[in-house]
């Protein structure tokens, strides 16, 4: 059987056709020639033929291959069907093509984020290791605690931790830094995001730069001279892409580095907003360098081929169990180490967001299945006579099934590629809206992704056609044949059916909204969350101080000095004051410190606060209360700058019962010796993080000029009126007094608080928007088996009417019908949100998961909108004038 | 026709394509022809039936065995030709061979008695 043949049917029949003619003048030419009559010629001829229908038939059936044309055959029927219904059909295919289209759009997301590996060689061998402090130790609350409570690295625990291991092919180390990059050219100075990393981390992620060479050994010492590696955008966008940039020095922090290497396009570990490249070394201050307690740097590895991870990470653990014991006596260290794949690293906190979404995004498809499933059952049941029919003629059960199925496969197939065009605007729309996405320019769709749409769409049509194909083609279709408008069994038990896929249908939706109503309470309440200061006509911009010209106390502060003279002179403002950090706007750092007034802390337990810099303007700009004491003074900076502030928190957590001011708090901040500072003032609360509770934390006064502190600085202005429009007027200030220090995150503190709820408000609303369509498709469900019912028990409520039923009785039988399956869904909704919404409770802030108020209130709405579905069908019935609708057939 | 040689006509369908193929060593001819020749050279003891005969003529052109091309009969009517390609006449050695080892040992398990007794009824 050729291929060839079964498309050439066609012709090969018109041959044939020729070829009989030919066979039938020939014989009869023959039998004249026999001396026959030529009408009995020809009467003979036909007869040694035979049936020319059936040789046709012969050949054609020869050149077919049955299961395509079967296929074709179902196709076009059901097309034909389709066309005859419009509405119906449109509705089912924009419904799937929803369905199909939100999972192929996170299908999308899910591949590149969670599942692809990482685009370095041999990439399941890379780790990432953190330290992690046993529960119960004192000092928990060292820098930069990530939710899952790993601390980052110190960098002297990551020297010891390379000199000791045997497990890895190499371990490197890298920091978040940033540097200002001097105006050059006509071009506005600027601050680039960098990072700052040992020597090795591109051979250890596998890494070839695009240009020039990577760091060596060398590059990574105090006295080597300054290099630095550009990204690729940087290279682009600021060196016009010239690769004779190699070799050449480039001005940051006011000092030359000379570029050395660009790396490749593709690699944007550990974010794509990184410009520069720097080594450790150079990034890094030489304290720090040597510090077991500052813990603020990444660690990643390479394992060697025949070492496990457990045996890895228990190694790392030994040697820095070493670490804790002779060093946790001067300040905080992690008793032992934590590792996970690198690829579980970057993808982090994202994971559960995607699986809720990806789990929704099912849930959808599956209602929607079940939707179209209804509607077909509803149809099935209007041709449950033809299906009696065919089957009495001798139609296969299989071949009926079929084609059944195939009406509800072609709907798919439309919803598909509807749905795949719908993928790809969902995905740009996603990688756009969806904030801090990790690998989100990965994101793209392929093969892979459009065969996954494929096999969705089958699914689908599978899963919506079985059921009514099951139902109308099995045994006992034939009594079909002797019902009668009358004879209302039938009909009755494909209804309860209908109200179970109903009952599905709702459940799955209440679980949803319960899901999205949770979502949307703890956006409520991050919205109303009182940060401890106002975020009214607030504006902030960040600068760092950096090279020569700011590296001694007196430069620093009569920049700040000399910067809020200025600006608080400009027109429109209220008031200005620095600070390294405003509320809200993250953990930023912490130090430890202990109170000389108060008993020694056994050794290896280490108090700590935040860490913030205040100048004395800075609290009343900020509308931050004074509860006791006083604020810094214009006259504490430089050397007389002994003091502290500290927040309520604090005064309550560890000055219970006695009066703060005048105590000391012993830190070794200012210098590497520790000094007592006094405590001045206490001032109200604010949150470090919108979602957190506040914490201890500690003011120290910006103008004390101390490198390590007063030189990343916040700058905050509060306006009368749109603090926006003092943003270019501030700017050309910093730049009257140092035209190459560049600003950067120039936001009010409304744009500092959205973007902090952007991701929560983002996955909410599409959590919201998927709940409210699946709701809307129950209903639409809900409202098609009502309307079918009532039709189908016309006859029945004329007979109640006429036997005196009240139409209110009428109203409420119908009514009762209609709600059970919405009651009964919600009940099993209920209880399966009990189980499920525990899974999101990581997404939660001031919510329990079994929130009642929540409960109730999908409940109502979800009852509302049954009610109103159920209330037509059910007006309609009780409206029925009983002599039509007894007449009716 | 047809009914009363059912035997004949179920042997034949194994072996149509195989007469169909020899039918045409004697030159091209279309399907009417290859039909009367059959009849003829088996004594009009073989009937090709026509349901059989034109998708046979497909089958055979469709593997390559023969070609076909349209061109005017003994009585200058159109028809379709069909001529033995080489591949067809491979076929055809094949196929005889195969038929006359199939026939000797029909022969050899039936046995020479039967063979004078059997024959038509």
């Amino acid at each position: 059987m050729s291929w060839r043949r079964f498309f050439r049917r066609r012709r090969s029949d018109a041959e044939l056709q020729e070829d009989i003619r030919t066979y039938l003048e020939e014989e009869t030419t023959e039998n004249i020639a026999r001396g026959m009559s030529s009408e009995e010629a020809r009467r003979q001829a036909r007869i040694k033929l035979g049936n020319p229908q059936g040789v046709r038939e012969a050949l054609w059936r020869q050149n077919t291959v049955t299961a395509i044309d079967d296929i074709w055959r179902d196709l076009r029927y059901a097309a034909r069907t389709l066309r005859r219904t419009p509405g119906f059909a449109m509705i089912a295919v924009l419904v799937m093509a929803l369905g199909i289209g939100a999972n192929v759009a996170l299908f999308t997301v899910v591949r590149s984020v969670l599942l692809d590996p990482l685009p370095f060689p041999a990439a399941n061998k890379l780790i990432a290791l953190y330290g992690k402090t046993d529960a119960g130790m004192g000092g928990s609350a060292n820098s930069h605690v990530r939710s899952d409570h790993l601390n980052r690295v110190a960098a002297a625990d990551f020297y010891d931790w390379q000199s000791a291991s045997r497990s890895f092919e190499q371990m490197a180390i890298w920091r978040w830094t940033g540097y200002n990059m001097a105006s050059n050219r006509g071009e506005l100075p600027e601050f680039l995001q960098a990072v700052t990393c040992s020597w090795n981390l591109f051979s250890t992620l596998g890494v070839q730069p695009a240009l020039g060479r990577s760091f060596t050994n060398a590059d990574d010492m105090d006295e080597a001279s300054p290099v630095v590696m550009l990204s690729w955008s940087l290279f682009k966008r600021r060196f016009n892409g010239d690769p004779s940039i190699i070799g050449k020095t480039i001005r940051l922090n006011l000092q030359p580095y000379t570029v050395v290497g660009v790396l490749p396009q593709w690699f944007t570990y550990p974010d794509p907003k990184i410009q520069l490249w720097v080594p450790y070394h150079k990034g890094i201050p030489t304290v720090i360098l040597h510090s077991h307690y500052s813990h603020t740097s990444h660690v990643i590895a390479r394992l060697r081929s025949a070492v496990s991870l457990n045996e890895a990470t228990q190694e790392v653990s030994v040697i820095q169990h070493g670490v804790f014991t002779r060093f946790s006596g001067g300040g905080p260290v992690p008793s032992t180490v934590v590792s996970l794949r690198l690829v579980e690293d970057i993808v982090g906190d994202v994971k559960a967001p995607i699986y809720m979404l990806t789990a929704a995004v099912s849930c959808l498809l599956l209602i929607a299945c079940l939707n179209l499933s209804n509607l077909l059952v509803a149809r099935a049941v209007a041709r449950r006579k033809e299906m009696a029919m065919r089957s009495a003629l001798g139609g296969s059960r299989v071949r009926l099934l079929c084609q059944q199925i195939t009406e509800c496969v072609l709907i798919c197939l439309l919803g598909g590629v509807l749905g795949v065009f719908f993928a790809a605007a969902a995905v740009r729309w996603l990688t756009t809206y969806w904030l801090n996405l990790p690998r989100a320019e990965t994101i793209h769709m392929d093969v892979a992704v459009l065969a996954f749409a494929v096999g969705v769409t089958f699914l689908a049509g599978f899963l919506s056609g079985i059921l009514p194909a099951m139902l109308f083609t099995g045994r006992g279709t034939a009594s079909a044949l002797q019902d009668s408008a009358r004879t209302l069994s039938g009909a009755a038990s494909k209804a309860s059916l209908r109200k179970g896929l109903l009952t599905v249908e709702f459940g799955l939706t209440a679980g949803l909204l319960i899901c999205a109503g949770l979502l949307f309470k703890s956006l409520l309440q991050l919205g109303s969350v009182d940060l401890g200061c106002t975020t009214h006509n607030i504006l902030t911009m960040r600068y760092f101080l950096r090279g020569e010209i700011y590296s001694k106390p007196e430069q620093i502060v009569a920049f700040q000095t000399q910067l809020l003279e200025r600006v608080r002179r400009l027109p429109g403002m209220a008031a200005a004051g620095l600070t390294d950090v405003v509320p809200g706007d993250g953990f930023y750092g912490d130090t430890t410190f202990s109170i000389p007034e108060h008993a020694p802390q056994p050794p290896e337990t280490h108090d700590s606060a935040l860490f913030r810099t205040a100048d004395p303007g800075y609290f009343q700009a900020m509308q931050i209360p004074l509860i006791k004491g006083r604020f810094f003074t214009p006259s504490e900076r430089l050397g007389k700058s002994n003091f502290v502030i500290i927040n309520q928190k604090m005064a309550q957590e560890y000055f219970a019962g006695e009066d703060p001011i005048g105590k000391h708090l012993t830190v070794s901040w200012l210098s590497t010796s520790p000094e007592n500072l006094e405590i001045v003032g206490v001032v109200g609360d604010t949150r470090y993080q919108l979602n957190e509770a506040a914490r201890s934390m500690v003011w120290f006064p910006i103008f004390s000029g101390a490198t390590s502190i007063a030189t990343d600085t916040t700058l905050v202005v509060r306006s009368a009126a749109d603090p926006a429009a003092l943003s270019i007027p501030i700017q050309k200030t910093i730049a009257g007094i140092d035209p190459d220090l560049p600003v950067s995150d120039v936001l009010t503190m409304q744009q500092i608080i959205g973007e902090s709820t952007a991701n929560s408000r983002f996955e909410a609303s599409l959590l919201g928007a998927f709940a409210t369509l699946s709701l809307l498709l129950a209903s639409i469900g809900l409202f098609g088996v009502l309307s079918y019912l009532v039709a189908q028990r016309t006859s029945e409520i004329g007979i109640r009417i006429a036997l005196g039923a009240r139409r209110e009785q009428v109203l409420r039988l119908i009514f009762a019908d209609g709600l059970r399956p919405a009651v009964i869904g919600l009940a099993l909704g209920f209880c399966a949100s009990v189980a499920v919404t525990r899974e999101i409770q990581s997404q939660l802030y001031g919510t329990r998961p079994l929130d009642p108020g929540v409960f109730g209130f999908v409940g109502l709405v979800l009852l509302l909108v049954a009610a109103v579905a159920c209330s037509v069908p059910a007006w309609r019935a009780s409206r029925l004038d009983p002599m039509k609708a007894l007449r009716t057939e | 026709m047809g009914k009363k040689n059912e035997a004949e006509t179920e042997m034949l369908k194994g072996t149509l394509d195989m007469m169909i193929l020899r039918t045409l060593i004697g030159g091209d001819a279309h399907g009417h022809t290859v039909a009367k020749i059959i009849e003829r050279t088996s004594e009009d003891v073989l009937e090709v039936e026509q349901g059989s005969l034109y998708p046979a003529l497909h089958r055979l052109e469709d593997r390559g065995w023969v070609s076909s091309y349209w061109g005017a009969s003994e009585n200058n009517r159109k028809a379709k030709f069909y001529r033995l390609t080489g591949a067809g006449r491979k076929q055809l050695a094949r196929e005889t061979s195969r038929w006359r080892q199939m026939t000797r040992a029909i022969g050899l398990v039936m046995g020479e008695e039967f063979a004078e007794n059997g024959g038509r009824q």
